[in-house]
Parts: structure tokens; C-alpha cells; sequence
């Protein structure tokens, strides 16, 4: 990267750094954190989205993240800056035994899609099982501290949120790039034009796919636990099940999915969307939002399947051209 | 103490087959639309959803009797998945597979809100209850018995309509190929939209069935939609037979394992016995290994 193409980034990260030392409504900053956190969860599905390994068990992982994070801080007493790399653990290595198999007997396309799929409503399903840990459907919370608390990792303030939210999702947008950079990159674009192909080319597929899942899921991961230690309430209808892998889905593809940036537009989009909602209509929004996401997600995959993003590019791109 | 425990599990066993039967069902009418028009509905079991609210509200609002309500459901559902075809996935059809897929999953979200927008999150229910079967100290509700042999019979009248009329066999050779047909004069138009009716249907016999054994509520398909992308994945997607060993194959460890813990954990350990034949059989359960 050249100096002309990395100065606009510095300059709209040291803007976002700034923000809330200058404007600090409380609203607007809590909005902009579940941004920057759906963001970076976003961004992680797409890192695999992208190589066409389209994953509906991302909501599984989110939820082992959310709720190892806080069952291991309730009933153990473990710090979350310790319970965070074990929660992460742990969905890695459940991504481990259901990607294994799948990539060593060739599972994709369909197959792949219902596999990670059940995954995510099996998650939903321990969850829901074990209630007499974790709350069951009604929900979950972890302990509270009085105040803030760095080693429990709980703020009052939401600038301090503001800033942790704001540095992951740079680094989820690091490790894109990293990625992109990689020799890795071209093995997985070649495999997800065939697969044999890239196999007689000497690209090893099982191994490519299966690292390029364990860097998504630990992602995922992450972002579940951040979002428990934030909003300090999980259910497994918020951070995990069939719906929470559909919603990364849907802002991905409304975004674009093969953009960096592409994730956290589509969360900009879905979350403004839903808080509109919200505030349009009361109470009585519950459902509306989902109903407006689906309808747009069917709408996007037929009329704009590269996403707001990836069409707007594209469309400046054939401008400059001609 | 052994006696007591051989009746409770012969209890599940059947119970296992009872449950069998539906997910056959269920199965069937997934590994049609697979096998015929190449898409996979993630929204199937929402649609089942939306054809137990519409039992509810002709048994309930319009004092339907269940028999009456019962054809009206399955050909509403009929017409629910042709619809599904017409505006979602026919557009789609020359798109990669995996945008059709993706575009039936917003069409659950779709059913799914709209069923809490419209219908609330209660949970209902018929308010019909059949009484429970004993026999010789097992006990089998009356609405698992006829649930599994209308599976079966649903099932059989969707065989004959396939080896005996001329859609059917239509409907069979473009599931082997699905260029030539097309030169060969027929309508794959129509016959994607007859599939998915059919599709619908079945939907829609299974959503008359489950009406009589569980609550309504607009999530009520995630309870039984993973368990069914199982069952195809591992019978093989677009295999019938496969699917229908492997509904009763998996039926049987939710049964017997739900007999040591909660139903819930039946559902766990059927996922962990999925990721063990995926280890031993990738292709499906009847595939050849090459």
C-alpha cells in the first residue's frame, strides 16, 4: 500500500477516534457501538462468505463465544480476559469438528450450507437445554461489578466501549487485508472456482478451507463475547440459532460481500433499519424489522447481488472506463 | 427394575418409529424439490408453520371440523410453495445455486415475522386432544398413530403419482437431466411448478399432522427444521430412499436417547451421530462408496 492509498484510512480512523471526545450522546454512541460490534461479526462471516463457504452456523459460534465467556465468569469466577481466548477456544475447536469433515469428504455447496446450518440449531438447542445454567430461552446475565471494572470487563462509560468497539472492528478489517495479502487468498479463490482444479494445482483444499474457517470462527467467537460483556444480556435468540446466521447473511450480501468495508455498511444499514423500526413503530415493531430484512434480503440476491457497496464500485468503475 | 426399563424403552422405540414417519414426510417433500429443481428450501419448515396456523384458524375462527380444515390446509400450502417458485426462485434459476439457497433463507425471515406480526408469539393450539393409546403398559397418543399412518399414506399416493401418471414421470426425468427434457418437449416450467406445489403439499399434510401434537407459535419450525436438513444430508439430498432410512434412523436416536435426559439432548446426540456417519459415509447413508 502506498502512502496516497493508506493516508484516507488514517485520516477516517483518527475522525472515528476522535468522535466521542467531541459528541458523546449517549443514544447515538450505544448505536454506533452494536455498529461497530455487528460489524466485526459481519466481517468475520464474510471472510469466509467470500471464498464462497457460505456458513449458516456462524450463530453457533457466536453463541459459544457469548456464552462460554459468561458461564465461566458466573460459575467459576473466571476473569473474561481469560474466559474470552477459552470461549474462543471452544468455538474454534467446535468449528474444527464440523469443518474437518466437511472439507476431507468434499462437502459443499448445499450439503455445506444444511451442515452448518443444523450446527447452529443444535447450539441453540444445548443452550436451551442446559437451562439450569444458562437461563434457557429466558435469557442470561453476567454478574455485575460495581462501576467499571477492567479485569472484569465492564464499563459504565460508553467512550470507553466506544474505543474498544472502534479497535476490533479495525482489526477485523486488519485481518482482511492480511488475508487478502496472502498467498492464501489465491489458493481459496481458486478453490472456490473448483475445487479439483486448485487440487491438481497443488493447492491443499482440506487445509486452506480449514484455516480460513478457524480464523472466521474464532472471530465470531470474539465478537459474541464482546457483545455479552457489552450489552451485559444474552439470549440465545440475540447472539445465536438459525436467525443470527441469517441476519449476518442478509447485511453481508446488502453491504457486499466482497468488499472490505461491504460488512459494515451492510450492518450500518440493518441496524439504523431496525432502530427506525423501533422508533416508527413502538412496540408494535416486534417482527417488522425481520420481515422488512427478508424481504429485502430476497429483493438484494435478485436485483443486486454484489450489494449497495459492490454495485455502487462497480457502477463507478464502468463510469471511469468509458 | 429391568422389566420396567425394557417397557419404557420398547415405549420409545415405537414412539421413535411414530416420529419416524413424519420426518419421512417431511424429508420427502425436501428431497423432491432437490432432486427435481436443483434448490434447497431452508424455509420448509416454515412453511409447515404457516400451514399449522392456517389449521388454527379454521378449526378455531371458522368451526371447521379438522377433516374439512385438513384439505384446505394442504392445498393453501400447495399454493403457498408454488408461489414460493413463482416469485423467489424462478428469477433465480440461472444464479448460483448458493444465491437461491440465501434467497429462501429471507423468505424465512419473511414467514417467520410474519407470522409474529400477524398471529402474536402465543402459543396456541387446536384444543383438540386425542386420548392416549395403552397397550400392554406403553402408552401411544392416538395423534402420533394417525400422524404416522397418514405420513405413510401421503407418502405412497406421492409414489403412484409419480411410477403411474405422465407428470410424475415428467417430474422423475428431469430429475435425471434436466437439459435433455426440455428438448424432449416438456414443460420444465410447468413441472418446477407442479414440483413445488407438490413440495407444498406435503408441507402442508405435515403441518396437519403436527397441528395435533404441538403448540403453535411462529418459531415452531426451528423445533423440527434442522432435524430434517439432517435427515436429507445424511439419506443424500434428492435421495428418497436414503431419506427415508435415514428419518427413521435418526427418529429413533432422538427417541431413545431423549429416554435418558431431555428431548432436547435426543437432538444433541442425533447431531453428534450426523458427524460421525459424515466421518464414515460423506455422500449419504445409501451412497456407493467410490
Amino acid at each position: 500500500m502506498t502512502l496516497r492509498q493508506i493516508a484516507p484510512w488514517i485520516a477516517g480512523m483518527i475522525a472515528l477516534i476522535a468522535l466521542p471526545f467531541v459528541y458523546r450522546d449517549p443514544y447515538h454512541l450505544h448505536i454506533l457501538i452494536l455498529i461497530l460490534i455487528w460489524s466485526f461479526a459481519y466481517t468475520s462471516w464474510s471472510m469466509m462468505g467470500r471464498f464462497g463457504l457460505v456458513s449458516l452456523g456462524h450463530g453457533g459460534f457466536m453463541g459459544v463465544g457469548a456464552y462460554v465467556t459468561a458461564l465461566l465468569w458466573n460459575h467459576l469466577g473466571v476473569s473474561p480476559w481469560l474466559g474470552i481466548p477459552v470461549a474462543m477456544t471452544a468455538a474454534a475447536a467446535l468449528a474444527l469438528i464440523v469443518g474437518y469433515p466437511c472439507f476431507r469428504f468434499r462437502i459443499t455447496g448445499h450439503y455445506f450450507v444444511l451442515v452448518t446450518l443444523a450446527l447452529s440449531g443444535i447450539v441453540l438447542q444445548v443452550i436451551t437445554a442446559t437451562r439450569d445454567y444458562t437461563g434457557g430461552s429466558l435469557g442470561y446475565t453476567p454478574d455485575r461489578t460495581k462501576g467499571s471494572h477492567l479485569l472484569a470487563l465492564q464499563f459504565d462509560d460508553k467512550v470507553t466501549w466506544y474505543l474498544i468497539a472502534l479497535g476490533v472492528w479495525a482489526l477485523g478489517l486488519v485481518i482482511w487485508r492480511w488475508v487478502d495479502a496472502s498467498m492464501d487468498r489465491y489458493a481459496l479463490e481458486a478453490i472456490s472456482e473448483d475445487e479439483d482444479a486448485a487440487a491438481a494445482a497443488g493447492v491443499n483444499v482440506t487445509k486452506e478451507k480449514l484455516k480460513i474457517t478457524l480464523i472466521s470462527a474464532l472471530m465470531t467467537a470474539f465478537a459474541g463475547a464482546l457483545y455479552c460483556q457489552y450489552q451485559m444480556f444474552i439470549s440465545p435468540d440475540t447472539v445465536s440459532g438459525i436467525s443470527v446466521s441469517l441476519q449476518m447473511v442478509f447485511a453481508v450480501i446488502v453491504g457486499g460481500l466482497y468488499m472490505s468495508l461491504g460488512p459494515t455498511i451492510g450492518a450500518i444499514i440493518t441496524i439504523l433499519l431496525a432502530e427506525i423500526l423501533r422508533i416508527g413503530f413502538g412496540t408494535r415493531a416486534v417482527g417488522w424489522d425481520n420481515l422488512v430484512y427478508g424481504v429485502l434480503l430476497v429483493l438484494f440476491i435478485i436485483f443486486l447481488p454484489k450489494g449497495i457497496l459492490g454495485s455502487l464500485v462497480e457502477r463507478l468503475r464502468t463510469q471511469r472506463k468509458s | 427394575m429391568m422389566d420396567i426399563f425394557d417397557i419404557y424403552l420398547l415405549e420409545a422405540i415405537v414412539n421413535g418409529i411414530l416420529l419416524g414417519g413424519l420426518l419421512a414426510l417431511l424429508a420427502l417433500g425436501l428431497n423432491l424439490i432437490f432432486g427435481v429443481i436443483d434448490v434447497t428450501w431452508i424455509c420448509y419448515a416454515e412453511l409447515v408453520m404457516i400451514g399449522m396456523y392456517g389449521m388454527y384458524y379454521m378449526v378455531q375462527y371458522f368451526g371447521l371440523s379438522y377433516f374439512i380444515a385438513a384439505p384446505l390446509t394442504i392445498l393453501l400450502v400447495a399454493a403457498l410453495g408454488a408461489l414460493l417458485h413463482l416469485l423467489v426462485i424462478a428469477p433465480l434459476l440461472s444464479a448460483p445455486p448458493i444465491n437461491q439457497l440465501l434467497a429462501t433463507g429471507g423468505v424465512l425471515f419473511v414467514l417467520q415475522s410474519f407470522a409474529t406480526v400477524a398471529f402474536g408469539i402465543d402459543f396456541r393450539n387446536l384444543g383438540i386432544r386425542l386420548p392416549v393409546l395403552q397397550f400392554a403398559d406403553m402408552h401411544f397418543s392416538y395423534a402420533r398413530l394417525l400422524a404416522f399412518a397418514a405420513a405413510l399414506i401421503g407418502m405412497v399416493l406421492v409414489y403412484l403419482f409419480m411410477k403411474r401418471t405422465y407428470v410424475g414421470t415428467a417430474i422423475r426425468a428431469i430429475a435425471q437431466d434436466r437439459q435433455i427434457m426440455a428438448l424432449m418437449g416438456v414443460d420444465t416450467r410447468r413441472i418446477y411448478i407442479i414440483t413445488s406445489a407438490l413440495g407444498g403439499a406435503l408441507a402442508g399434510l405435515a403441518s396437519c399432522l403436527l397441528v395435533l401434537q404441538y403448540d403453535i407459535h411462529p418459531f415452531v419450525g426451528l423445533s423440527f427444521g434442522p432435524i430434517t436438513f439432517l435427515v436429507c444430508v445424511l439419506g443424500g439430498l434428492g435421495n428418497f430412499v436414503g431419506g427415508f432410512v435415514a428419518a427413521f434412523v435418526f427418529a429413533e436416536i432422538i427417541s431413545v436417547g431423549g429416554l435418558f435426559s431431555d428431548l432436547e439432548w435426543g437432538y444433541v446426540l442425533a447431531f453428534a451421530f450426523f458427524i460421525v456417519m459424515m466421518f464414515i459415509r460423506p455422500a449419504g447413508l445409501l451412497a456407493r462408496r467410490s
